[in-house]
């Protein structure tokens, strides 16, 4: 197993340069001078030109390139040009709201969509299958923002139960768990969705195999041959889905955040594009492409957990 | 293997025509068109049926909730909610059929000769693609609007930009595939040139699967742009635009929730009259894939 993380650890290292690479890349490529879309059309060429010394713009583009990676790999993500403050300092204050906030929706998503998906299998073609595959395709259909909105109306501005506002005291357990009830819930309810569609095709798929044919004829229950047999095999795809699905979660967190008023990496990014930020967006991007690797790591060590054919492969 | 069969029997029914039969004996796929049909009807002729004008600003009907006159109430500017709605409908329209035609157009091809060229080439473009897939696409598009500054065009192309690698690994994979058949290998005796055999001999072969991939990314494209705009980094109000009008609804949601509501509503029946034809597409395409 140490030789498995190991292995998986020095790979994601070339993805993540490839990462920034792209970063760089979106960032640099994109026409127009990003000293003159800082400072505004009515700018002068020295303020401009000021500017780019003080961003590095004005240096050779592969030393640009080098720099970035250096400080980038060295945990360096730049300071905020509105406040000065380094990024990383930004975001480490308001990280735990987002990771409340993701954590409780992947929660809320696996518990709801892991049993709904194997239930519809079981049940395959059957009312419950039915009402679970057009509920999941509503679930997919509601856009975040639309499905906050409209829980919001319902619980926070028609019956009150749930505060509009969700910016919560960190150190107040139950005015923390309160306040991230209902965006957890908007954010978890599109996952389960999710999960619900990819399990019951991965449990369909696993179930109609020659082994479960084997299983069943040499007399095994089949509750055994569902939860042991089946359950274990589908839950590769699944994982991989729900790795996959943690860059839709980034996104999908950015717009609760923002329909909540929840302070977090969202509101971050958003405040940042109104005052123009540039070097807070590319620290943003950095922060969140080491998020992506992580979890894309953590995904292949959950197959090694899941499935022993992986870590000798 | 689908072209084959029918080749062996010439009595089978053509398996264009099953496909469509399964396609349309599909009750969700129906309803899906009919979702679709509506809004794309009410989009196209917006200027005949909308009973106002969707920018004309009228304080004196500010904030009405639906009457007779406005049946979904007025905005903060006196504005006609339906109207809004009505117009608004082809801006989502416009640009997530745009950037996916786009996405199809270079992902497609970058994934073609990626698979065709193979070696080191394909092994560079389809690490890129991984990052590019791995990136959340909301925040690629975000930035990329923020940096190019936004409007219909740039949303066109950051929306385009999030959705070329889906693209690029639906059509490469069956480029490995086919290129060592018999009949590209006829080609290149025949002399040829790796573009006819390219796009002449293996194209008509992967545009099912890579048109069914595009309904199903349609609603990605809907949603990625009515998520811009609600951010307010859509097209510049005071063009309507659905995404746009749940922000305004969302800075009066205490006072005038039709605001959001009915904006929120033709969202969701777009995005849900897609994702039944992208469902029905693909399972009619592929009966193997049926069960999911």
């Amino acid at each position: 197993m140490i030789g498995f993380v190991v292995r998986r650890l020095l790979s994601a290292v070339p993805t993540l340069v490839a990462v920034l690479t792209l970063v760089f890349v979106i960032v640099r490529i994109v026409p127009g001078d990003p000293a003159l879309v800082i400072l505004g059309d009515q700018a002068t060429p020295e303020a401009v030109a000021a500017l780019r010394g003080r961003l590095g713009l004005d240096r050779p583009l592969h030393e640009q390139y080098v720099d970035f990676l250096l400080a980038s790999l060295a945990g360096d993500f730049g300071t905020s040009l509105v406040t000065g403050r380094s990024i990383i300092s930004e975001v480490a204050a308001v990280l735990p709201h987002t990771l409340d906030l993701t954590g409780a929706a992947m929660v809320i998503g696996t518990i709801l969509g892991v049993p709904a998906g194997i239930w519809a299998a079981l049940h395959r073609n059957r009312a419950i299958d039915v009402a679970a595959r057009m509920l999941s395709l509503l679930g997919l259909s509601f856009p975040v923002f639309v499905s906050g909105i409209f829980l919001l109306l319902l619980f926070a501005v028609h019956w009150r139960v749930f505060p509009v506002i969700g910016n919560a005291d960190l150190s107040d357990p139950a005015d923390r768990l309160h306040k991230l009830i209902l965006p957890a819930i908007t954010l978890g309810l599109v996952m389960a969705a999710y999960i619900t569609r990819v399990t019951r095709s991965a449990m369909l798929h696993v179930l109609s195999e020659d082994f479960i044919r084997t299983a069943r004829a040499k007399g095994v229950p089949w509750q055994v041959v569902v939860w042991k047999h089946g359950l274990r095999n589908a839950l590769i795809p699944v994982v991989t889905v729900v790795g996959l699905y943690v860059g839709i979660l980034i996104g999908n967190s950015v717009l609760t955040e923002i329909v909540f008023n929840r302070p977090g990496l969202g509101k971050i990014i958003v405040g940042a594009l109104n005052q123009r930020d540039y070097t807070m967006l590319q620290g943003l991007m950095v922060i969140y492409c080491f998020l992506i690797v992580v979890v894309n790591l953590l995904t292949d060590l959950a197959y090694g957990l899941i499935d022993p054919r992986v870590k000798h492969a | 293997m689908r072209v084959d069969a029918a080749k062996a029997s010439p009595l089978a029914v053509a398996p264009g025509r099953r496909a469509v039969a399964r396609f349309l004996a599909n009750p969700t796929t129906l309803i899906g068109i009919i979702l679709c049909t509506l809004v794309v009807l009410s989009a196209v002729l917006a200027p005949l049926i909308a009973p106002h004008d969707p920018i004309e600003q009228n304080v004196v009907e500010q904030l009405k909730p639906p009457t007779r006159e406005f049946p979904l109430g007025t905005d903060y500017f006196g504005r006609d909610v339906l109207s809004r709605i009505l117009w608004g409908g082809r801006i989502s329209l416009i640009v997530s059929l745009s950037a996916i035609a786009g996405a199809i157009l270079v992902g497609g091809a970058i994934g073609m000769i990626s698979g065709y060229v193979g070696g080191l080439l394909d092994t560079v473009v389809m690490r890129v693609m991984d990052v590019l897939l791995s990136f959340p696409s909301l925040i690629l598009g975000l930035i990329v609007v923020a940096l190019l500054g936004p409007d219909l065009a740039n949303l066109i192309v950051a929306i385009g930009l999030t959705a070329i690698a889906p693209f690029a690994r639906i059509a490469r994979a069956p480029v490995l595939a086919l290129k060592e058949r018999a009949f590209v290998e006829a080609g290149r005796a025949l002399g040829f040139s790796h573009l006819r055999i390219l796009f002449v001999h293996i194209l008509p072969n992967i545009v099912s699967e890579v048109l069914v991939m595009g309904s199903l990314w349609m609603a990605t494209a809907v949603r990625t742009e009515a998520s811009l705009s609600f951010i307010g980094l859509g097209v510049k109000p005071p063009t309507p635009t659905w995404g746009g009008m749940m922000r305004d609804g969302f800075e009066n949601i205490l006072d005038a929730p039709w605001l959001s509501i009915f904006p929120g509503i033709a969202i969701l029946l777009l995005m849900l009259g897609l994702n039944m034809v992208g469902d029905g597409l693909r399972d009619a395409a592929d009966p193997k894939l049926r069960t999911e």
